[in-house]
């Protein structure tokens, strides 16, 4: 049996590197992936609280996540084409005109 | 170590090392790919939980559909990894950069280790699981009755998503590719100039 707290081990891990990525990356594509690795390691950890009470809850909280990350990308990443055709790169340090 | 334990070792770490793999890479398209393999382990992680149906949705809508988005969009914009996009920050900000990631990963394990999820914390979540657990019919129930309205939210929020993104990628007027006639215009009023 694997206990319940190695799960959310992972999921923590999984949530620290997205972390990591989002701070580091300067390619705003893979700083949206990064939020969407997040997401799911949340996934993970909802999961296994859903198998360890014995709930299904969970597991429809993972579906209202998945949609909110699709809906998520789709809106990303027309920004990121925008962002590209007036600008001709994905650096997310050029994206600084809305700065105050 | 017992095959439950050996398959959650191996499936974690190649999660793990996915995820590590997919912000370190320079090329994009290498990113998505590993990001297919972090999420490919992260469902045989949801499988051995019990939860088959989402471990299916989950390669079905994310690899297969939101990654596949992501390919597009870098195969649309011609992206190879040759731009430099290193971090040319401050080396202070940088290294708080991993400061701050680190200190939430710590902040997270504290949590799940002293006990604050309180007797949940010692069971273990694999292996014998009840029948109807993870199947497409108790999610059913689930979502059609407690989650009814949060369920019918989501269609307004993909309606949302839907406008948005074509109002945020569509081309403004001036820039479209000018018409023939336009052509001819230009030409006769540089004669004209000329």
């Amino acid at each position: 049996m694997v206990p319940i707290t190695l799960y959310l081990t992972v999921g923590a891990v999984l949530f620290g590197i997205g972390v990591v990525g989002v701070l580091i990356c300067r390619n705003m594509i893979v700083m949206f992936m990064s939020i969407e690795l997040m997401l799911n390691a949340a996934n993970l950890v909802l999961i296994a609280f859903a198998r360890a009470l014995r709930v299904p809850d969970g597991q429809a909280f993972v579906f209202l996540v998945l949609t909110v990350a699709a809906a998520e990308a789709a809106v990303g990443l027309a920004m990121v084409i925008t962002l590209y055709r007036n600008r001709e790169t994905v650096n997310i340090d050029r994206f600084n005109f809305m700065k105050w | 170590m017992t095959l439950d334990t050996a398959v959650f070792f191996v499936s974690a770490i190649v999660a793990v090392f996915g995820a590590t793999m997919m912000i370190v890479q320079r090329n994009p398209v290498a990113s998505v790919l590993y990001l297919i393999v972090s999420l490919v382990a992260q469902a045989v992680l949801y499988i051995q939980l019990g939860t088959v149906f989402m471990a299916a949705v989950l390669v079905i809508v994310y690899a297969g559909a939101i990654l596949v988005l992501f390919l597009f969009v870098i195969m649309l914009l011609n992206l190879r990894g040759q731009e430099d996009l290193s971090d040319n920050s401050q080396p202070l900000s940088r290294l708080t950069k991993y400061f701050v990631s680190g200190l939430l990963f710590v902040e997270l394990w504290f949590a799940v280790k002293s006990g604050l999820i309180g007797d949940v914390g010692g069971r273990g979540v694999t292996g014998e699981f009840p029948d109807t657990f993870g199947s497409v019919e108790q999610i059913a129930v689930v979502l059609f009755t407690k989650y009814l309205y949060p369920f019918e939210l989501t269609s307004v929020l993909i309606l949302a998503a839907i406008v948005g993104a074509v109002v945020i990628a569509r081309r403004e007027r001036d820039d479209l590719p000018i018409s023939a006639s336009e052509v001819a215009d230009r030409s006769i009023a540089d004669e004209v100039k000329g």
